[in-house]
């Protein structure tokens, strides 16, 4: 990269002064980097209780940590970079379990894999920081906020930079942990409150499966250090056996939960109900992310396992074109990226299902900036239309003020917005030569070189659909006639110029983040395939086991056609869409969301998400809630309280009443029974 | 049978039987007068059995200051002239005097069963040679000196006790 | 005559044993276990005469014991009596059920 060059310009002196050898690099204070966040966390957490109207110390606390933070990992990615195929770092500072056979070390690790994910981590969560400071800033939990923004950050680090198994759990639980915390923030509205558990119960389920993995791991090989496991991995376990296999599709099973996968994706509409930066952070650039970092991180593991490598691509294939048709016909605004993030998601799994981890986390980065991106300017308009919406003295509930049907016409109100709410359409749409192209393009064509046919076309299909529902939400939201309402209309305005700067942020992160990794059939810098080059050596092992048993990819797609002509294809496909649905909707009169009627038929269908939360509630959740009931009523009660506990109360006081009845209170009657006592002893001794 | 002998089964006729007497008689003060009694021929026995120092103890210390003590109760509670029948009635009768005879006749058995005195009369060269108290005293505070004054401090606990015990308004 | 000791010690022990049993005064059922003690007493001393002197010093701790107990045990029947104005052991039930 040319900004990863200058840089190394200037530091390469100083570090061959200090006698840096190749292969080996030294961290720059990488414990801070997730020390910075903590520190936030402990400074807001304490202000929220003790001084909540700090507002200003708050706003530079909490996003001055994660700029610390994110300038650390920064320097550490070009430490790392220029270094090459340098040698993972591990830093320990204490011995966290010892027992028996298991040692785990309270250790980071820093590698190639962990400072891409940590450069993105802290770039995302800072500008989001900042964002935030304008829209939560009327907040009474500002405080509180920001403080549960940087533990989630804490966390986050935590996973991405751990350097075992049951470390990177820590991490997984605590963002998962944080999540519930920020979803249900407005925990006096029921519903919020409601999201949040959703999301904590399902992803319970998954948290259950990284546990049973990592039991299986320390059972078949005896250590859960992530290098310890994968040195020892590819002799210690059979190829294709069962005990990988196991082990792999219990990781993956986490991965669904927190990543959002079919069947466990359904908390993650719902999670909307957080504030809109947090959706974006959290459920949308960093936490749901994480399953694909552990597949990545444990590719070796995936690789030893076929079968677990075609169904994480086969979930992942079939979660983006599932997702990517409820959004279609979705009417809430967040609601409609939150399907579009599940469906992105399914895209990075197809990635790392088929062995292209590079792709999948090359995704995972620009996805990172342009959904952020997007879920931001979702946020600026909802805040506006609050904003508007009270000052009319017209119901602001989140139902009207997300509703994309009561929008409409913003370009006119919000230019700022609207203009960088196209760069993050774009991008994700996959258009020429915005970020999404590049990894979008990276992922569908991995998927046609490794001869996965039907999940190619799924993917192309699925490309095509993204393309559509998100013209389609830009059409509603800005284009066309307003329908906010005649009193409304007028306090609508332009966000703050904090988060307009936010937003125009990661449109520029939006734009350029896909030249990392321009692919080699189109020549456009000299340094093309640069993150390939980067991210070798954290999947170099895994790689070698693939080719070894699947040989190398085709270089071909399956009906024929080079990666050059199919991404030219892709994005003359795309544009087509877009000017297609823009051209048809444009004109199409949309009425405000209480005049409308429910969708019939198959969009009725798609409106309500395939019925699968009415589904799960049929068949999951209450059946378990009339087991629950029953464990309460007859076991727990009748079964436990009443035969076991009471029962021996009941017996032991029975037994006490017996007893008691010797105790007449007359010494006659001790008398008597010690004396028969005497006698009976005596008795058998003289006879 | 000689005159110890016939000594012997007078004394031990009149302790058991005045000890008949003394459970059997209603007022208070007569049963104590029997149980002196009971004392001063089991003292008489102690003598019989070579044990003098302990006969003049027991007559001292039983018959002289516990006897009085509960005299002087019985007397303070005015328990000797109005005082209410206290036996029990026939089932007890039968009860005492059922257990109090199978107690005895497995005690009998015991006796019997006991090994017969073997060896010589370890006491009499004893007797002869320090005399009665020497006898006892000498072990008493050599070898069982700390349990003495164990036993002394204990008489100080009793007396305190039994005088704040007495004293207390209830 | 150690025999013969043993049968009389066993004979007064069974009357204080009955006595105990048949009486409801508290000073003499007091007064029979002092008999009881006796007739201990006496069969240590019957055996001391062959198992050597020590039987008779067990007496003299025996004596000792019987006379703290008549003191405390006196004390607590004049207690006893303050209260109920009695000394029938059958007025004094608190340990009932």
């Amino acid at each position: 990269m040319v900004g990863a060059g200058l840089i190394d310009l200037v530091l390469a002196p100083a570090q061959e002064a200090a006698g840096v050898q190749a292969h080996a690099f030294v961290p720059f204070l990488p414990s801070w980097m997730i020390l910075l966040p903590f520190l936030g966390f402990v400074i807001n957490g304490a202000l929220g209780y003790l001084a909540p109207d700090r507002r200003r110390l708050v706003s530079v606390v909490g996003p001055g940590v994660l700029g610390l933070a994110f300038l650390i990992a920064a320097v550490n990615f070009v430490l790392i970079a220029r270094v090459h195929d340098a040698e993972p770092v591990i830093r320990s500072y204490w011995t966290w379990i010892e027992v028996g056979q298991l040692r785990v070390d309270a250790a980071l690790q820093i590698d190639q894999l962990a400072m891409a994910m940590a450069l993105v981590v802290t770039c995302v969560s800072f500008i989001i920081h900042v964002y935030s400071i304008g829209y939560m800033g009327e907040d009474r939990g500002y405080a509180r906020y920001f403080a549960y923004l940087n533990l989630f950050v804490f966390f986050m680090l935590v996973l991405v930079l751990g350097a075992s198994f049951p470390l990177m759990f820590v991490g997984w639980e605590g963002v998962g942990l944080c999540s519930y915390l920020l979803i249900g923030f407005w925990f006096k509205q029921s519903a919020k409150a409601d999201a949040g558990q959703k999301a904590f119960i399902v992803n319970r389920i998954g948290d259950f499966g990284f546990l049973i993995a990592m039991f299986l791991m320390f059972a078949y090989l005896g250590t859960l250090d992530f290098q310890g496991v994968f040195e020892t991995a590819p002799g210690a376990l059979e190829y294709g056996g069962a005990a990988v296999t196991l082990i792999t599709l219990f990781l993956f099973l986490g991965c669904t939960g927190k990543s959002a996968q079919i069947p466990l994706y359904v908390w993650l509409p719902d999670a909307m109900h957080g504030p809109t930066p947090v959706s974006a952070l959290i459920h949308a650039a960093t936490m749901v992310t994480a399953g694909v970092y552990l597949v990545a991180r444990a590719g070796v593991l995936f690789a030893l396992a076929p079968l677990s490598m075609n169904v994480v691509a086969t979930v992942g294939g079939v979660t983006a074109l599932f997702a990517a048709t409820i959004a279609v016909q979705q009417f809430d605004i967040k609601r409609v990226i939150a399907y579009s993030t599940i469906s992105q998601l399914g895209y990075m799994f197809l990635a790392v299902g088929v062995g292209a981890y590079t792709a999948g986390i090359f995704h995972l980065g620009t996805h990172a900036f342009f959904k952020a991106l997007l879920f931001l300017a979702s946020g600026a308009v909802i805040h506006s239309m609050h904003h508007a919406l009270e000052h009319a003295g017209e119901p602001a509930g989140e139902d009207v003020t997300q509703d994309l049907r009561n929008m409409g016409g913003l370009k006119a109100y919000m230019p700022g917005t609207f203009r960088t709410a196209w760069v993050g359409a774009l991008a994700l749409a996959g258009v020429f030569p915005l970020a999404g192209f590049f990894s979008k393009d990276e992922i569908i064509w991995s998927a046609g070189a490794r001869g996965q046919t039907v999940l190619w076309v799924v993917a192309i299909i699925t490309a095509l659909l993204t393309a559509g529902y998100i013209t389609r939400w830009l059409v509603m939201a800005f284009h066309g006639v307003n329908r906010t309402g005649d009193k409304a209309r007028k306090y609508v305005h332009e966000a703050g110029a904090v988060m307009v700067g936010a937003l125009v942020v990661l449109a520029v992160g939006s734009a350029v983040t896909g030249w990392v990794n321009i692919p080699e059939a189109l020549p456009l810098l000299p340094e093309f395939s640069w993150l390939h080059q980067f991210l070798h050596p954290s999947f170099e092992a895994a790689e070698h086991i693939i080719v070894e048993h699947l040989g190398e990819p085709a270089h071909a797609s399956p009906i024929g056609g080079g990666e050059g002509l199919w991404s030219v294809l892709a994005t003359a496909a795309a544009v087509a869409v877009i000017v297609v649905v823009f051209q048809a909707l444009k004109g199409k009169k949309y009425l405000p969301a209480r005049e409308s009627k429910e969708p019939a038929g198959v969009w009725g269908l798609l409106y309500h998400k395939y019925y699968v939360d009415e589904l799960y509630d049929l068949v999951v959740v209450r059946p378990f809630k009339n087991l629950c009931v029953f464990s309460w009523r007859v076991i727990d009660q009748g079964l436990i309280d009443g035969v076991m506990v009471n029962g021996v109360a009941y017996t032991t006081r029975f037994g006490g009443w017996v007893v008691s009845r010797f105790q007449t209170g007359y010494l006659g009657t001790y008398v008597l029974i010690i004396v028969l006592g005497v006698l009976i002893i005596l008795g058998a001794v003289a006879l | 049978m000689d005159i110890s002998q016939l000594v012997f089964y007078l004394f031990a006729g009149v302790a058991v039987a005045s000890g008949v007497l003394m459970i059997t008689r209603k007022n208070p003060v007569y049963s104590a007068m029997y149980l002196v009694l009971t004392l001063f021929s089991v003292a008489a026995i102690y003598v019989l059995l070579d044990a003098h120092f302990l006969a003049a103890l027991q007559i001292v210390i039983y018959a002289g200051a516990i006897l009085v003590l509960f005299l002087f109760v019985i007397m303070l509670l005015n328990l000797g002239h109005d005082f209410v029948p206290d036996l029990r009635g026939k089932f007890w009768w039968f009860v005492g005097i059922g257990l109090g005879l199978v107690l005895f006749a497995e005690l009998f058995v015991l006796a019997r069963n006991a090994p017969e005195a073997s060896g010589p009369d370890v006491l009499a060269p004893l007797l002869r040679s320090q005399g009665a108290v020497g006898a006892v005293a000498e072990p008493l505070f050599e070898n069982y000196v700390v349990a003495v004054e164990v036993t002394g401090v204990l008489l100080l606990v009793a007396m305190v006790g039994a005088v704040v015990i007495a004293k207390r308004k209830v | 005559m150690l025999f013969e000791s043993l049968v009389v010690s066993a004979a007064l022990f069974a009357v204080g044993v009955a006595g105990v049993l048949l009486r409801r005064n508290a000073i003499v059922m007091f007064m029979c276990i002092e008999l009881m003690l006796n007739a201990v007493n006496l069969s240590f001393v019957a055996i001391s005469r062959y198992a050597g002197i020590e039987g008779q010093l067990f007496v003299i701790f025996v004596m000792t014991v019987a006379a703290a107990e008549a003191a405390v045990g006196l004390a607590i029947i004049i207690s006893i009596f303050r209260h109920y104005e009695s000394v029938d052991v059958r007025n004094f039930r608190l340990l009932r059920w």
